[in-house]
């Protein structure tokens, strides 16, 4: 525990051209305190502010100047007022010098630490450095960038660099101070262990700190064997694992309140009862493992087991190098190992790079056989890829895949798209306006910030628990919160790449049709969603909002048309569609009917033509012919028939096969109603 | 007619219900019940039943009428005075004077006697009649599932409860049992050397079928142990079957019924087959001129009647016919010839309409191609678009062969529906499959060692604090800033529903933006589906085309239940290689890590100083090296998982009782042999040179075990000279090793070169054991 103990120092900007993006460092900053409270409680974090109106540090006291820093927290260990501390953050109104707040944060660390806990410490700055720093006393701004870095080297100190830059507009004024702090930020990566990244939405703000600090383990330390007279001395770690949700213990409430010291945990215990004797328990002793084999149980004892088990010796081998379009992406099968040289040594380093760098030029990727530990039971067969690196500091690399074994693939036959009826394929206009929405709809444009990269891309289920657990653990019987705007972006299209493509994503929309499958049971159907009201507005609302519209459930007066098709298409039951048509057809009748010399007449066929609409849509034409031929007899024996003559006149008729196919109304005589009375529906 | 048998008169006859064979339990009767009670509950309670006589030739008739359709009804025969009783129950049917026995009832509806089911059959109602009333839903309550056997696993006992739907995406849904009856026409022209096989041996058609059925049913009895299976030969000359048909035999062994799970005997006696076929079986057309034989049409017959068992709900029914030839009929001529091609498709039909899937395997060779639309497109039901799709097997070499009829041996199971959200409100339908999934030994059951018999297990909750036994608790706590905070479980799903549970388009990258890295478990195949919503398939495709052509993958959010996620969807382009699809087209959706999932590793032995790089000669010579050692023909997933092979051999030999284990050649060493051939060898020497100098193996070694070396022996030296404090003998007889720390116990075994592993207990002994007492 104590042995990874790690200190770290938040230097947070708070200057004026920060403020917009506050929120989203105060929550990134208390889920990393979150996160330590649940899984390093031992850790010591310290926050520092710049850019404040107030000065308050140790530094000022001692030898003066670092005005606007503020030391808001001292290094202490973690607990909930951290938390508390950095969702406080103070709007500062000074420009804040990022340079003096690492020469507060380092001396924070100094003072606290001293020699102790080496290469534990870390400085994280968030800053979008828009504000000059001030000329030292002494030297350039350069020499004393790199006296600095020396320092944080010699203490073991590490400082990562997160700079958000919004897309605001900036003048050239602005540009020239931006270019010489990064160049200065960047003196820190070559000369220590440092890390710069550059971010400009808020959404890759909340992903660009890493929260959760894991001290990465070798999984192997041995040989890469080119040949068996040939090895290479490299490290594996993992390079992606999939952070969990917390696992949480299961609760029991049994114990009495007044029990001050309730663990209210709950065991778990197994029994093995024999199936004809359910009283009788068989003790683990008397357990043996039997595996399936046809309507068999084949008992094998762990000694059989163990006896004959397929054991492979440690080692990571070489098969032999192919090319990289041998091995598809989708082949991958799991989290992703990288290959390291070993660190101390030289000559591996360079062997690695040379392997590295051909293999990129060549595009070729390499074939392993890997066990990493002895008495490993199985081995696993991967795939190395290059990873050359651009930075001198860092030295050439490889990722490792795991590869499938032929037991693992299961084969089946899908139609060629090719052979596919004409029907299902596009044509050239749709083809056209695919391209256009795959070209336009562009995450990654020319100059800008790749937006969803997994690098930055915080997870937002991880979010909302550990900010949920906060909020519970001041009001017990807090509520869920909402996802918050920068998480949207995540698991919603951004409303903007939406707005700004709205001419692509119409016309793509126009040049398909979807309709759903007529011959399906309506219950169902539930995958086409309301299509009549798909418009952008409601697309970027999701189901937890929806919940909250307006349920219409009958039809007004005045918005009867509005109201029934609202009705119609709701998807929270099958049977709103019956109700719409039926409620539509007495509003219909009552019109035709209260009607005073016709003064209903064009009410009702507005309404008349908003359920042939809704029938057509539906697939219901029955519903709507039936009534159409109701409403004409009804109307001739009760005097009403100059409605018959005003729907004729109108061109109103029944629905036809062609537009519904359970129709039984041939085109031809769609207009048979007015023609003879008695149509033979 | 009723005066044909004479009654049998029994003065003491209480009642005689006797029971048929293929009936059991539920029509145990009850003595308490009266004779029309008894009837009534006996017809409502079958959904096909027959009164009759005893030994009755009409209700021969019947049976033999109704087992031809796939279905056995309940035969009850009656004794006089019960007849009575049954005529008495039939009197709302009208009163019309119709014989009273045999009566036959269809879902508790009276059909009549012979005259009456007949009439039924002709005006072709029986059949659906049938279907309606779920015959084969009875049947299956007379097949005990094997339920409560398989235990749960001890390791899943620490497992995170996130994790199960997972595992449930990785493990085949055993969403329900299949029923095959492989169907294998074994005529004379299946023997005809076609292919060239491996080896430069020959292979003909029957024996590429036979080889894929083995195979493939090696695997189903691990992976799919509830499955069940027949074996049937067409077009030969003995014949072994229900029906008693000609020309067909149904290949079996002892102990099994015709259709029923796999046993380790089938298994062993079906490879080989081949070699005592001509023998016991042989092969012989069964359709030819001058003769009404159909063996096609017995084939499907017997296939059917196999078939009748099990829910079509619940079990998957597929006949799966090899075939080497296109026009079955083609021998016979004029009226017979129209005749039996309406009967054998009429045949087949029933089949379709009892629910049961006809495959065909088309079997073809290079010089003359399968052409399925002379006959069986027919028979499988194609028309149109799907013909057009239907691809004749055309492999030119066996393996091809062998690998096309895998891929369509197995049911295509799709994990789930989704739809996808593109835009604007355009949303389409997809299905995902799992094409790649890690296979695991099967499940293990727990087993009593002394009776062989499984075991149950159960599971129980206890309160750590109070001890007492409570059910499944419905919330979770974390510890948190020294407090129990509390969630229940809605509140968690609450917290992981972000999403609604579809996939949806956020917008396209080029495929550069997608990293080596940037994959955490095998992906899912998604394929559009006009099902429910139509117009699906053409957007897909618009979109795949698009992609590819753009070399862009789409960035869509999946809001599974379990953990929702940030999915990268790449488009792959269809793949035919020898006559076969070896990559199907569609989209892979690959899982995306989030920042937190991804470690910065590279940056952890950062050097200030910079890092040294190859050399330009150094890269040219690594080139000459991966030139050489190249693996042209690879393919991802040409290695069989040694570690699988061998349990499953282990279990193989245990059911069968073999002594032998039977040796698993590990096919992913390398090649060492190649890797001494000069070319390589030299390459290899002159990058070893290049980067390490000459020196290499004389560094290495020095470095090696230098280091390692002289710790191991400062440790040991330090613990002879600690040891010596002790007086390891007397301590020992003393009984006092005990009373020393683990740490003190470790010098005596680190001094004498035993291993230090193990708990306090352990050591003791082993120091015990060494000193020899």
């Amino acid at each position: 525990m104590a042995r990874n103990k790690e200190g770290l120092v938040l230097l947070i900007d708070v200057s004026p051209s920060m403020h917009s993006v506050l929120p989203e460092i105060q929550k990134v900053c208390s889920l990393l305190i979150q996160k330590k409270l649940v899984y390093s409680k031992y850790d010591e974090v310290g926050v520092v502010v710049f850019g404040t109106e107030d000065t308050e540090n140790d530094l000022t006291n001692e030898v003066g100047g670092y005005e606007h820093v503020t030391v808001l927290q001292p290094i202490k260990v973690v607990d909930g007022d951290l938390v508390d501390v950095v969702q406080r953050l103070p709007l500062g109104t000074a420009s804040g010098d990022f340079m003096d707040a690492i020469v507060v944060g380092m001396d924070l660390l100094i003072k606290k630490f001293q020699e102790t806990i080496k290469g534990k410490k870390r400085i994280c700055l968030i800053t979008n450095a828009m504000y000059p720093i001030k000329d030292p006393y002494e030297g350039t701004k350069e020499d004393q960038v790199y006296t600095l870095a020396e320092q944080m080297a010699v203490h073991g100190m590490k400082i990562e660099c997160i700079i958000y830059r919004g897309n605001q507009k900036r003048d050239p004024h602005e540009d020239n101070i931006i270019e010489e702090n990064d160049k200065l930020l960047n003196i820190f990566s070559k000369k220590t262990k440092a890390k710069a990244v550059h971010v400009e939405s808020s959404t890759s703000l909340l992903g660009a700190l890493r929260t959760r600090n894991v001290t990465p383990v070798t999984i192997y330390r041995g040989d890469l064997e080119i040949s068996s007279a040939f090895k290479i001395k490299v490290w594996v770690y993992k390079k992606t694992a999939e952070e969990r949700f917390p696992s949480l213990k299961k609760y029991s409430d049994k114990a009495p309140s007044t029990d001050k010291f309730a663990t209210h945990e709950i065991k778990l215990d197994y029994e093995y009862k024999s199936v004809q004797d359910q009283s009788k328990v068989v003790p683990p002793e008397q357990r043996i493992k039997g595996y399936r084999y046809g309507p068999q149980v084949i008992p094998i004892s762990s000694a059989e087991l163990e006896a004959v088990k397929f054991r492979p010796e440690k080692s990571v081998k070489l098969l032999g190098f192919t090319n990289a379009s041998n091995v598809m992406r989708h082949y991958y099968m799991k989290d992703v190992n990288i290959f390291i040289a070993d660190p101390g040594n030289k000559k591996a380093i360079i062997a690695l790079s040379a392997l590295a760098r051909t293999m990129k030029e060549m595009n070729k990727v390499a074939i392993l056989r890997c066990v990493w530990r002895q008495g490993q039971a199985n081995v696993v067969i991967g795939v190395l890829t290059p990873n050359v690196s651009e930075k001198d500091n860092i030295a050439d690399s490889f990722y490792f895949n795991v590869l499938p074994f032929a037991e693992d693939i299961r084969e089946f036959q899908f139609p060629s798209f090719n052979s596919l009826p004409a029907s299902l394929q596009p044509n050239a206009e749709q083809q056209e306006a695919a391209d256009k929405l795959v070209m336009m709809l562009d995450l990654a444009p020319a100059g800008k910030e790749e937006s969803l990269q997994p690098e930055f891309t915080p997870n937002p289920v991880l979010e909302r628990f550990y900010h949920h657990l906060e909020l519970k653990s001041k009001h017990p019987d807090a509520a869920v919160p909402p996802l918050d705007e920068s998480l949207k972006r995540i698991t919603e299209p951004d409303r903007e790449v939406i707005s700004t493509n709205k001419l692509v994503i119409d016309e793509f929309r126009r040049h398909f049709e979807l309709k759903e499958n007529p011959k399906l049971k309506k219950s169902t159907r539930r995958l086409l969603k309301d299509k009549t009201s798909g418009s952008y507005e409601n697309q970027s609302t999701d189901l937890i909002a929806s919940t909250s519209e307006v349920k219409i459930e009958t039809l007004g007066d005045l918005t009867a048309v509005s109201d029934f098709e609202a009705m119609i298409s709701r998807r929270d039951s099958p049977e709103w569609v019956s109700k719409a048509i039926y409620a539509m057809k007495n509003k219909i009748l009552d019109l035709v009917e209260n009607s005073f010399e016709g003064d209903n007449y064009p009410k009702a066929l507005e309404c008349l033509i908003a359920l042939r609409r809704g029938c057509v849509i539906e697939q219901e034409p029955k519903q709507f012919n039936n009534f159409l031929s109701h409403i004409n007899r009804f109307c001739q024996e009760a005097n009403l028939s100059s409605f018959c003559e005003f729907l004729a006149s109108k061109d109103v008729t029944y629905i036809t096969k062609t537009e519904a196919k359970d129709s039984e109304i041939e085109d031809q005589d769609a207009r048979s109603l007015f023609v003879k009375p008695e149509p033979k529906s | 007619m009723q005066g044909v048998h004479g009654y049998r008169l029994r003065s003491d006859a209480v009642f005689r219900l006797e029971l048929t064979p293929t009936t059991s339990s539920p029509l145990a009767i009850d003595i308490s019940e009266s004779t029309e009670m008894r009837i009534q509950r006996l017809i409502s309670e079958n959904p096909v039943i027959i009164f009759s006589r005893s030994g009755c030739c009409m209700c021969h008739v019947m049976k033999r009428l109704f087992s031809s359709l796939g279905v056995h009804p309940t035969v009850i025969e009656l004794e006089e005075d019960e007849i009575d009783a049954l005529s008495e129950s039939q009197n709302d049917g009208g009163g019309e004077e119709e014989t009273v026995a045999p009566a036959v009832f269809i879902g508790g509806a009276r059909v009549g006697g012979l005259e009456g089911l007949v009439g039924l059959h002709l005006s072709g109602h029986l059949v659906p009649r049938l279907v309606e009333v779920g015959v084969l839903a009875f049947c299956q309550s007379l097949i005990p599932r094997p339920l409560g056997l398989m235990d749960m696993d001890p390791d899943d006992v620490f497992r995170d409860d996130e994790d199960d739907n997972e595992n449930d995406l990785y493990q085949d849904r055993q969403s329900g049992k299949e029923l095959v009856v492989f169907l294998v026409d074994a005529s004379p022209k299946m023997f005809n050397i076609t292919c060239p096989g491996e080896d430069q041996e020959n292979a003909s058609h029957f024996h590429v079928a036979v080889s894929c059925i083995a195979q493939s049913i090696k695997v189903q009895i691990i992976n799919r142990p509830y499955d069940e299976v027949a074996i049937c030969f067409f077009n030969t000359r003995e014949k072994k079957n229900l029906q008693d048909l000609n020309g067909v035999y149904v290949f079996n062994v002892a102990e099994r019924e015709y259709l029923d799970g796999l046993t380790a005997r089938f298994i062993k006696e079906f490879d080989s087959v081949e070699e005592s076929f001509s023998k016991v079986i042989g092969s012989e057309y069964g359709i030819v001129p001058g003769s009404r034989d159909n063996s096609l049409y017995n084939a499907i017959w017997v296939a059917q009647a196999l078939l009748r068992k099990g829910s079509a709900k619940t079990a998957d029914k597929r006949i799966l016919l090899f075939t080497n030839e296109d026009d079955p009929f083609g021998r016979i001529k004029g009226v017979t010839k129209l005749d039996m091609t309406r009967t054998t498709l009429q045949r087949a039909k029933d089949a379709q309409d009892l629910g049961i899937t006809i495959e065909l395997l088309p079997l073809s060779s290079p010089n003359e191609e399968f052409n399925v639309s002379s006959f069986y497109a027919d028979l499988i039901g194609l028309d149109g678009d799907e013909l057009a799709q239907f691809m004749p097997l055309a492999g030119e070499r066996l393996e091809d062969m062998n690998k096309q009829l895998r891929k369509r041996m197995f049911k295509k199971r799709k994990v789930r529906r989704i739809s996808f959200l593109i835009a604007g409100g355009l949303s389409i339908e997809l299905n995902t499959y799992a094409l790649i999934r890690p296979t695991v030994p099967g499940k293990v059951t727990w087993l009593d060692s002394v009776t062989n018999l499984p075991l149950k297990s159960e599971r129980s909750f206890i309160c750590a604090d109070t001890g007492a036994i409570v059910k499944e608790p419905v919330k979770r706590f974390q510890t948190y800033k020294n407090e129990d905070i509390i969630f229940t479980l809605d509140e968690l799903s609450e917290i992981k529903r972000v999403s609604t549970g579809h996939l949806r388009l956020l917008g396209f990258k080029p495929l550069s933006c997608l990293k080596d890295y940037h994959n955490l478990k095998p992906p899912l195949f998604v394929f559009p589906s006009d099902e429910e919503v139509m117009g699906s398939t053409c957007i897909f495709i618009a979109l795949h085309r698009s992609m590819i052509r753009l070399k862009r993958f789409a960035v869509a959010f999946y809001g599974s239940s379990s953990r929702p996620q940030l999915v990268g969807l790449v488009a792959q382009e269809e793949i035919i290689d020898g006559g076969g699809q070896v990559e199907p087209p569609g989209m892979h959706m690959i899982y995306l890590p989030y920042s937190d999932d991804i470690r910065p590793i590279e940056e952890l032995h950062m050097d200030a100083s910079g890092v040294p790089v190859a050399t330009d000669d150094q890269i040219q010579k690594a080139a000459a090296l991966v030139k050489r050692v190249d693996l042209k023909d690879f393919s991802v997933c040409q290695f069989s998982n040694p570690a699988l092979q061998s349990h499953y051999a282990l279990v193989q030999a245990m059911a069968l009782d073999e002594d032998e284990m039977p040796e698993i050649a590990d096919e992913t060493l390398p090649d060492e042999e190649g890797m001494t051939r000069p070319g390589i060898a030299r390459a290899l020497e002159e990058f070893k040179i290049c980067v390490y100098g000459e020196n290499y193996d004389e560094e290495e070694d020095k470095k090696g075990h230098g280091k390692a070396g002289t710790k191991r022996k400062q440790l040991t030296d330090e613990a002879v000279s600690k040891g010596a404090y002790y007086d390891w003998g007397k301590l020992a007889d003393d009984g006092k090793l005990k009373d020393l720390t683990v740490q003190q116990l470790k010098y005596y075994l680190t001094a004498n070169n035993l291993t230090v592993a193990g708990k306090k207990e352990a050591l003791i002994s082993r120091i015990l054991t060494h000193l020899g007492k």
